[in-house]
């Protein structure tokens, strides 16, 4: 590890899961602190200003979404790592959507969620092989024309076909490092392949994106 | 490592790049002569009468030429499954070769004579039957057995017209069917001279008697030979079906019995896990064998549902976690399901051999294939190394997948994990491979 510790806030409406997590992640990064609900998050996310916040997608009084909006107009360096147990698709990409860099399932091993806070941390993405193919998925179809914004942009509207193939490949468990060996290319454009698709995720004007996930539900 | 389809070999002047993914490939499954109207259909996604309508259209248009034609292409076109056409392997057969060339001249040598004796509509048909004869004598001495009964049918009426095709039958049997013969001639020469005697009558009735005759006597001279052709051919498809329902109910006995039978002897020092993985084989075994539902049946009619089964199934009975992931979403067909099964076999092979602390289970739904990757990180193995007798991977996997027209790619090595590549056609996006006789 190099540099400091990342300074760690965690936000979850589960008491049991902060205490096993900062059990766990304690050695690795610094757990400043720990807030259950979107307004305590927010007020103490203000104060610390920590390196990154690791966020459940499911609050009580909100949704992660809503701390993150809160937070990044004002704090722009503060970065949010998304964390989930249900993963029903489309909280993940409101949250993504929100500004979060990255989002891993609760299943995570400690040390790919140390990892993961610090590749945050140091501006990354963070990618699961869930979010992936949720990304996969929504970026699947070509829109219909009717279904853009004025201010559509087609940069932002489509996967190139390199980034769609480091998608599969994290979706099939693949880490960097592996889908730069598998791929020929270095780790560092798997990550700028990662972080462009971030951006198009965040950027897209397709109402499919967020469309899309509700009649995922309903099939 | 690639394990292509055996089919993906041969001529690449035969492939074809807008049918079925597949090169063009003679169908014994469906055949009445070699095959070829059968590949065609299936390779074009046509109905095979279409085909067989167009090739006897062909053959009356062409005046028989069409025929020698359709030798060649029996010749030259492999049957399904297998890699080399029978042309290659005639190509050896110097005796064989050297019997077509006596036979195809003794035919010419025919023709020459009946050609200065009556020139005429019949040698006009005939000519062109000199390459086919010699075709297939050539087919005859190098195809498989059951092409061999296929063409052994065709001779047979001229075996019988000399007497020895009656030979393995009973006495009473035989007096019968020289009887027959004998009207059978009578007809026949008396209907031809009645024809050719009304010639030059005006009277228009006369040469349809003649004709009537004829007919009849073509009629009683090979019609018990077609009615024993067309029950043959029953017969065979009905083996045929067989055949496949044991290999199908062997790879089902391999992916329940037997994968718990191989448990119950890893976990013999554990009586409580021993019996409940007996409990759940028998309550499979049973709903398989007196309910007619597949052990590994899934009650979810698409990929994404049948994914969450293989995930809940494998992670509930084996301990090691599945991480599923699924892109695009479509109905289950036929071939759909069959990719289902093996990619399940795939998943339990990783979870019971690979030691791996979890396995990546992909599905990827696109307009006209489905693709699935089954990934470990796990000990990996030397594919070229795996023992013949091992069914796993070969037949439930491998099987599966090729007999329904879909690939599976296995790449792996000792160290390094396992990555189990599954692609199968949509059956909506293209018609099945292979038409089945109903």
């Amino acid at each position: 590890m190099t540099g400091p510790a990342p300074r760690v806030v965690l936000v979850d409406d589960h008491g049991l899961f902060r205490s096993g997590v900062r059990a766990e992640l304690g050695r690795q990064v610094d757990v400043v602190g720990e807030a259950e609900d979107v307004q305590p998050a927010i007020e103490l996310i203000t104060e610390l200003l920590p390196d990154v916040v690791l966020l459940d997608v499911h609050l009580p009084g909100g949704g992660g979404q809503a701390v993150i909006q809160a937070i990044k107009t004002d704090h722009p360096q503060v970065r949010f790592l998304a964390l989930s147990a249900s993963d029903a698709p489309e909280d993940v990409i409101a949250v993504i959507r929100a500004g979060a860099r990255g989002y891993v399932t609760k299943t995570i091993s400690t040390a790919e969620l140390a990892d993961a806070v610090r590749r945050v941390a140091a501006g990354d993405a963070v990618f699961s092989h869930r979010l992936a193919g949720f990304v996969l998925d929504a970026f699947a179809a070509s829109p219909p024309p009717g279904d853009l914004k004025p201010e559509f942009d087609p940069e932002f509207e489509q996967l190139t076909s390199r980034e769609r193939e480091v998608l599969r490949l994290i979706a099939q468990g693949y880490t960097y490092k592996e889908i730069a060996r598998e791929l020929y290319i270095s780790a560092k454009t798997v990550e700028s392949h990662v972080s462009s698709v971030l951006r198009k995720l965040q950027l897209s004007t397709r109402h499919q994106l967020t469309r899309w996930a509700a009649e995922r539900r309903l099939t | 490592m690639e394990h292509p389809a055996p089919w993906h070999r041969g001529p690449s002047w035969l492939r074809n790049r807008d049918g079925h993914g597949g090169p063009l490939r003679r169908d014994p499954a469906d055949r009445l002569g070699g095959g070829v109207a059968a590949g065609v259909a299936t390779w074009r996604g046509f109905n095979v009468t279409t085909i067989r309508i167009a090739f006897v259209l062909a053959t009356l248009i062409s005046t028989g030429y069409f025929v020698p034609a359709y030798v060649v292409a029996w010749l030259l076109i492999p049957a399904a499954g297998e890699d080399a056409s029978i042309a290659s392997k005639a190509r050896s057969d110097t005796s064989g070769i050297r019997l077509a060339v006596g036979l195809a001249s003794l035919l010419v040598f025919v023709l020459v004579v009946a050609g200065a004796l009556n020139d005429g509509w019949f040698s006009g048909w005939a000519w062109p039957q000199v390459v086919s004869l010699a075709g297939l004598v050539l087919i005859w001495r190098n195809s498989s057995p059951q092409e061999q009964a296929t063409l052994r049918h065709l001779v047979e009426p001229l075996g019988a017209a000399a007497g020895a095709g009656a030979r393995d039958e009973g006495q009473n049997r035989r007096r019968r069917s020289i009887l027959r013969l004998a009207v059978a001639g009578v007809l026949v020469i008396g209907g031809a001279g009645w024809l050719f005697s009304a010639r030059e009558s005006l009277d228009l009735l006369q040469p349809l008697g003649g004709v009537v005759l004829v007919i009849a006597g073509i009629v009683l001279l090979l019609g018990p030979w077609w009615l024993r052709i067309a029950r043959d051919l029953v017969l065979e498809r009905q083996a045929r079906v067989r055949a496949e329902e044991r290999a199908d109910i062997a790879a089902q006995v391999h992916d329940s019995v037997l994968q718990t039978l191989a448990l119950i002897q890893r976990r013999a020092d554990d009586p409580q896990k021993v019996i409940q993985l007996a409990r759940l084989q028998e309550r499979e075994l049973r709903s398989w064998l007196f309910e007619g539902r597949a052990p590994n049946e899934t009650d979810d009619l698409t990929v994404g549902a049948g994914v969450r089964q293989i995930q809940q199934d494998v992670e509930s009975r084996y301990g090691v976690p599945v991480e599923a992931v699924t892109v695009g979403e479509c109905e289950l067909d036929d071939n759909l399901t069959a990719l289902l099964a093996a990619a399940r076999e795939a998943t339990v092979n990783a979870a019971k051999w690979s030691g791996a602390s979890v396995i990546s289970l992909f599905a990827e739904v696109e307009p006209t294939e489905v693709s699935l990757v089954v990934r470990d990180r796990g000990t990996g193995f030397d594919p070229a190394a795996v023992p013949a007798d091992r069914k796993g991977l070969a037949e439930s996997v491998h099987g599966r997948m090729t007999r329904r027209g879909g690939t599976v790619t296995v790449t792996s090595a000792p160290g390094e994990g396992t990555k189990v590549s599954l692609k199968m056609p949509r059956a909506a996006a293209q018609p099945h491979p292979v038409s089945r006789a109903r």
